[in-house]
């Protein structure tokens, strides 16, 4: 009997990571998105260094920052009773930000291409920041917004290598498809392994498609 | 240039502008009474919508005043810098600027609460069967309406026009000039325009100014 639980614990932390970025990302990305200056420059490196940094070493960096045994994994333990490492907490905290830069650099640079006009437009109707980022930027960006939410919750599924170092393989509380792929195929387990990929390879097509289909509308219209 | 005691709206502004025909100071003075037009023309990268954007209070000056109804909007000698929300000037930007979301009838909802200033605006501008258009469905005359009356809906005490007919043809060029003469004549508008065409102009009554570059 296959074991479903690493697809709902993938699908949970896909949806937890995604709902994050959204609301932390967004106002992230618009802050990026306007003027320059040197603090953003190197904002917008670090953010970015997930997409080039290999996992493993994310991961290492968030063993050690959370270990329970030190510095800030100790204190968090201690006085908030959280624990990031082996734990789904870890998951969903290494997820938001081996993912960060899938939903702010769209975000950002869709904003970024708006015409500053839309804007102006708006403050001198007397609309404030937040009433012009809601009413007028973000509408105007629905299908790069659309898009940076699917890819971060499609790359979210493929996680492998940052939750293995930071959540382990504990069945039921850290251990995802793609770590059940790896510990499938290590037991000679293909046929689950198998189960799970199929999965996962037609939940991400299915997803890359409706993106493809609604920009193409969207486009149209 | 004389002050003048009836003077209601009086700009003094000074900007050093970096475009890519090399630096320049923008330096512009007007003084017009409150209803009046004034037209202002220029060269390409002179400061003219650097200037609508500065009584706007959408970019800052580096030094000046702007009094409009003896109100203080700019006074850098006082530090004094109203927000852009606070002066509510009409500005009808050359792209027009137009929310692409939304349709004619929500950019003028989003501008103002007033359902009978919106139904008179709409009226006017014979914008009224096409109140559920959005701007990529309406024509090139239709859009610089919208823009027009959208900037129009909030009541502004100036309104400011960058270029708003230099992507027109001549006919609706001609048409919408007319129509604006007569929608400022009823609503007595403080109004500056820029161009780098004062020809068009020409059928607008009001005065006339060209902005430079200096040294």
């Amino acid at each position: 009997m296959t074991d479903f639980s690493p697809i709902f614990l993938t699908l949970k932390l896909a949806v937890i990571t995604t709902s994050i970025l959204l609301v932390f990302g967004l106002p992230v990305a618009y802050w990026l998105s306007k003027g320059h200056s040197l603090l953003k420059v190197i904002i917008e490196a670090v953010l970015t260094m997930p997409l080039v940094l290999p996992p493993s070493v994310l991961g290492f960096y968030l063993l050690l920052a959370f270990s329970p045994q030190q510095g800030l994994g100790k204190w968090l333990l201690q006085h908030f009773d959280l624990q990031f490492v082996f734990s789904f907490e870890g998951l969903v905290l290494a997820s938001v930000i081996y993912s960060l830069p899938f939903m702010i650099n769209p975000v950002k640079s869709a904003l970024q291409q708006l015409p500053q006009s839309l804007a102006h437009a708006s403050f001198t109707m007397g609309k404030s920041e937040r009433e012009t980022f809601f009413y007028v930027l973000l509408p105007n960006i629905r299908a790069s917004l659309l898009t940076a939410s699917v890819m971060t919750f499609a790359h979210t599924l493929g996680e492998f290598g940052v939750v293995l170092m930071i959540g382990g393989n504990i069945p039921g509380i850290t251990r995802v498809a793609s770590i059940a792929i790896y510990n499938s195929v290590e037991n000679m387990d293909y046929g689950t392994a198998n189960i799970y990929s199929l999965f996962l390879f037609g939940l991400t097509f299915l997803l890359v498609m409706a993106v493809f289909i609604y920009n193409k509308y969207a486009a149209k219209t | 240039m004389q002050q003048k005691p009836d003077a209601m709206i009086s700009i003094n502004l000074e900007k050093k502008l970096n475009t890519y025909q090399g630096k320049h100071l923008l330096k512009v003075f007007v003084e017009m009474e409150t209803g009046n037009l004034v037209k202002i023309s220029g060269p390409s990268g002179a400061g003219k919508t650097t200037f609508l954007k500065m009584i706007a209070g959408l970019t800052s000056p580096d030094s000046g005043k702007i009094l409009v109804d003896d109100l203080v909007w700019t006074d850098t000698s006082a530090n004094i810098n109203l927000s852009p929300q606070k002066r509510k000037t009409g500005f009808v930007f050359q792209d027009y600027a137009l929310f692409p979301n939304m349709t004619v009838q929500q950019q003028l909802e989003y501008a103002t609460n007033d359902q009978n200033w919106i139904q008179e605006l709409l009226a006017f501008a014979r914008l009224e069967p096409f109140i559920k258009h959005k701007p990529s469905q309406l024509s090139g005359g239709q859009q610089q309406r919208l823009a027009i009356l959208r900037a129009l809906a909030i009541k502004p005490k100036v309104l400011l026009m960058d270029e708003p007919f230099s992507a027109l043809d001549f006919k609706t060029k001609k048409t919408l000039i007319q129509e604006l003469k007569l929608l400022l004549d009823k609503n007595s508008i403080s109004t500056i325009i820029v161009t780098h065409n004062p020809k068009e102009l020409e059928a607008l009554p009001g005065k006339e100014l060209f902005i430079g570059e200096e040294e």
